[in-house]
């Protein structure tokens, strides 16, 4: 009887994305549990840092914190910005590991227009088109690479990577308006009306950058999903010689979808500036948000509930990792679980032989009868 | 010893989702050509596979010469003396024709330094014997085809092979190299050689067979003795399973104006080799124009350039008159040029998508499917394609949004033609539109083909199997070497003379 019930289960599970996803997550937070258990940490810690992070409550008589929830969604922001740039190229059949460049060139804009221009009320807008546009062109300049001249969009995005990294302080240090001396690292100050505003919880992060990206997420499921751009983008992700032969403009899909890819993580990178930020720092550093971004799309399935759900996680993980800093637990176990997920994830290819095998067997079992 | 070289009994081997062999039996006497029929996936060539160690059996048995073995690898195969020639041959093409027979079994001399001497008098024996004339000395890519098949034959007698497996032999071949091969295959059987032969092709059967097996759906059917009474229709019967037509009922053409001109182009491939010479054609409304060819010989690269998949190097190409050289692949559509491409699988339609998607593949962004702000309007594209199914008789498992990868062979190529067709072209390229599918789907796409023509479309049809050709065709051109060697109505030359064009002979009256 019940083996019956079971079977329908195990296929639809097979069949599911966004099922093996959730499992897969599950996967990774059993291996930190092992984990914590083998180096001697009580694990539960774990899960009272991931609580407070998702409700601002720790447990039973802690007070309310609602600067964790606040924390984990401004974390969430750029996260699952990042995982629709990559989601967009995957889409598209292209693999962006160039969201982490374009990131920082829109950054990097967001952070010119908001130091150069004097202060006008609603700066922030201009400097977030600006980084849209940078960032679509840092991406789209591959696109038309990839499409035209063939180059791998991998090596060309990782060496665009290295070239918006140090470009930053360049530009910072030569170009920019200096701050005062005893602010080193620094140029002059952010315009205020540049910044991200915060809403709701005002003691976080939180700020309105969390609407640019609901609005990011809806755009990117519109155009994915719902407009004649999105099918010839999909048609050419899936089989780009078939979309070719078919009219569609091929050299036009690969240059576009990488142009908005990169505005996706662009705009990351001014929320990150304007909202997390929020002074003139000169990026030295890769921040790591547009790599993450590679593991949010791959856990989101590239859809743009999934990204969304995935980039969430993240923020979450990524907040849990501060709490438990102050609760004496080793918080790499957040990036190791991390780290799982993904590994976990790219196995689920290995399901498609699990799936083989049934239908294998299944076949043999009705020859056999 | 035993009166039966090979027997396989009971075999069974699945794949996911299919029985290929579903308890099949095959009993091949000593030294006699056995044929094995059935359609494209009737599981000929998973039977040989497991014969040769490619795959191993679910269940059965194998039994050589009267003793049971097992056969995990080729190589077990090759040291029980069964050689195997592919449909597609191994053969390395920058190697000589001795090189390529002699490799993986190098012979040395004492000082272990390689010595083609004994060889190549060994396979210039073998050649003579067995009347496999190729020069031993010669490389790969020199030789034609067919003598690139009787080099794989050398390989197997080479390595003293009794039991010679045929996969599909002449689907490359020229009508007289047909004959030749068939030529051949008498003489290795008066040598003493056991002969399987897979094919779907009855005359040849009925040429060189003495007994024939067949299979339909991966299941034996019956396995009979071919004598001069055996009739073609009874063997498509057989193979069938149902009485077959083979002649394609058609009226006769009615030509209209010209509407596909093609003046002089010449091609190249992805390598910068000329395949396309200075080739000229004219195609009419209403009539069906075929392209007769050996494969490669530039068909392929003809309708890159007529559909825009590859720019031409010189030339012109008009259709209704206007110069659409330089138009893109989605201008030509727009222009009325369909096509039915040659790889269904690259080409003709994406995997991924469901049949709704791909039915809409080349006029999705127009108003009929698009709304404001380029937003689709799927209910519009799901009835369309629920109209489509209807149709054409698509079988899908749910309906409109089946994957198109889920479908079989037969049912994505009446995708691509139900798409192509219901965007009514001006033009229809057609390539190879029956390849692998079987012999209901072949049928059906006959008729649509012909039907087309019937409703005043220009056809112009591309296919290796020249029986289509001379079935289809109002009008046909021989192909060879990139140029068009001769063009002839319907009925006018017989198979051999249109072969020897293939071949690169002109016609005399040609001449």
């Amino acid at each position: 009887m019940s083996k019956k019930e079971k079977q329908p289960f195990i296929d639809w599970f097979l069949d599911s994305n966004g099922a093996t996803s959730v499992a897969v997550v599950i996967l990774g937070f059993l291996a930190g549990i092992v984990l914590l258990l083998c180096i001697g940490k009580n694990p539960v810690g774990l899960f009272t840092a991931i609580k407070q992070s998702i409700i601002g409550k720790a447990a039973k008589g802690g007070g309310w914190n609602f600067r964790n929830v606040g924390e984990t969604l401004a974390f969430s922001i750029p996260y699952i910005l990042c995982g629709l740039s990559m989601g967009f190229a995957a889409r598209v059949g292209l693999f962006n590991i160039g969201a982490e460049g374009q990131y920082t060139m829109g950054m990097l804009a967001a952070h010119i227009v908001a130091v150069c221009i004097p202060a006008f009320p609603g700066q922030w807008m201009l400097c977030v088109l600006a980084a849209l546009v940078v960032g679509a062109i840092w991406g789209g300049v591959v696109g038309i690479l990839k499409a035209k001249y063939k180059v791998s969009e991998v090596v060309a995005t990782i060496m665009l990577n290295y070239i918006a990294l140090y470009l930053y302080p360049l530009v910072c240090l030569n170009m920019l308006p200096q701050g005062t001396f005893n602010k080193t690292g620094r140029t002059a100050d952010l315009a205020s009306t540049a910044l991200l505003d915060n809403f709701l919880i005002k003691s976080s992060n939180l700020n309105i950058g969390f609407f640019l990206m609901l609005i990011a997420v809806v755009v990117y499921w519109f155009i994915m999903e719902k407009t004649r751009l999105g099918f010839s983008l999909r048609a050419t992700g899936f089989n780009k010689d078939a979309a070719r032969c078919s009219g569609i403009n091929d050299t036009k899909a690969i240059s576009l979808s990488m142009a908005i890819s990169g505005a996706f993580a662009g705009l990351a990178g001014a929320c990150v500036i304007l909202g997390l930020v929020r002074y003139s720092k000169i990026l030295t550093s890769q921040d790591n948000y547009g790599f993450m971004g590679i593991a949010v799309a791959l856990v989101g399935n590239s859809r743009a509930l999934g990204i969304f759900l995935a980039g969430l996680l993240f923020g979450i993980l990524k907040q849990a990792y501060s709490i438990m800093q102050g609760m004496g637990i080793p918080k790499e176990v957040v990036t190791v679980i991390e780290g799982l997920i993904v590994i976990f994830i790219a196995l689920r290819s290995g399901l498609s032989l699990v799936k083989d095998y049934r239908a294998k067997a299944k076949v043999r079992k009705e020859v056999s009868k | 010893m035993s009166e039966y070289a090979i027997q396989m009994l009971g075999i069974t081997k699945t794949f996911p989702g299919i029985v290929a062999n579903d308890n099949v039996d095959l009993i091949v006497k000593k030294n006699e050509v056995h044929a094995i029929l059935g359609e494209n996936g009737a599981g000929k060539s998973t039977l040989m596979s497991v014969l040769f160690g490619a795959y191993s059996a679910d269940a059965g048995k194998i039994l050589i010469n009267g003793k049971e073995v097992k056969i995990t690898d080729p190589n077990v195969a090759t040291s029980l003396g069964i050689g195997m020639v592919h449909q597609h041959f191994k053969l390395v093409h920058n190697y000589t024709v001795t090189e390529n027979i002699v490799l993986g079994r190098e012979p040395r001399n004492r000082f272990g330094i390689l010595s083609l001497g004994a060889a190549e008098k060994k396979v210039k024996d073998l050649s003579e014997r067995y009347g496999l004339y190729v020069d031993p000395k010669a490389i790969i890519d020199d030789i034609t085809v067919g003598q690139q098949q009787r080099v794989e034959i050398l390989k197997t007698l080479y390595s003293d092979s009794d039991i010679i497996i045929l996969d599909e032999p002449t689907a490359v071949l020229t009508p007289q190299e047909i004959d030749e091969l068939m030529e051949i295959i008498l003489k290795l059987k008066s040598e003493g050689k056991t002969i399987v032969l897979i094919t779907h092709k009855l005359k040849e059967i009925k040429a060189v067979a003495d007994r024939c097996t067949v299979l339909r759906r991966g299941k034996y059917i019956d396995c009979i003795d071919i004598t001069p009474e055996t009739s073609e229709q009874q063997l498509a019967s057989l193979m069938v399973g149902r009485p077959v037509k083979f002649e394609i009922e058609k009226s006769t053409c009615k030509p209209g104006k010209k509407v596909l001109e093609i003046k002089d182009i010449t091609v190249k491939d992805a390598i910068g080799v000329e395949k396309v010479k200075d080739l000229s054609l004219d195609v009419h409304a209403g009539e069906i124009v075929g392209i007769a060819g050996v494969d490669g010989n530039g068909q392929t690269e003809l309708l890159y350039a007529l559909s825009g998949l590859s720019p031409i190097e010189k030339g012109q190409i008009l259709l209704n008159g206007e110069d659409i050289t330089k138009c893109s692949i989605r201008e030509r559509v727009e222009k009325g040029l369909g096509h039915i491409p040659e790889d269904r699988q690259k080409h003709g339609l994406i995997a991924g998508f469901t049949v709704a998607e791909n039915t809409v593949l080349k006029d999705f962004y127009t108003p009929k499917y698009t709304g404001k702000m380029g937003v689709l309007d799927y209910d519009a594209i799901t009835k369309n394609s629920d109209m489509l199914i209807e149709q054409f008789d698509i079988r899908s498992g749910q309906g409109s949004i089946t994957p198109c990868g889920a479908l079989s062979g037969g049912n994505q190529q009446k995708v691509i033609v139900a798409r192509e067709i219901s965007l009514s072209p001006d033009v229809l390229l057609v390539a190879q539109p029956t390849r692998g599918l079987d012999v209901g789907a072949i049928e059906y796409i006959r008729k649509r083909i012909v039907a087309e023509r019937d409703k005043g479309r220009a056809i112009l049809l591309v296919s290796f199997e020249l029986d289509e050709i001379m079935n289809l065709c109002d009008r046909i051109a021989a192909i060879s070497k990139g140029s068009i060697v001769g063009m002839f109505n319907e009925g006018e030359k017989t198979a051999s003379e249109i072969g020897l064009m293939m071949a690169g002979v002109k016609s005399k009256e040609d001449k």
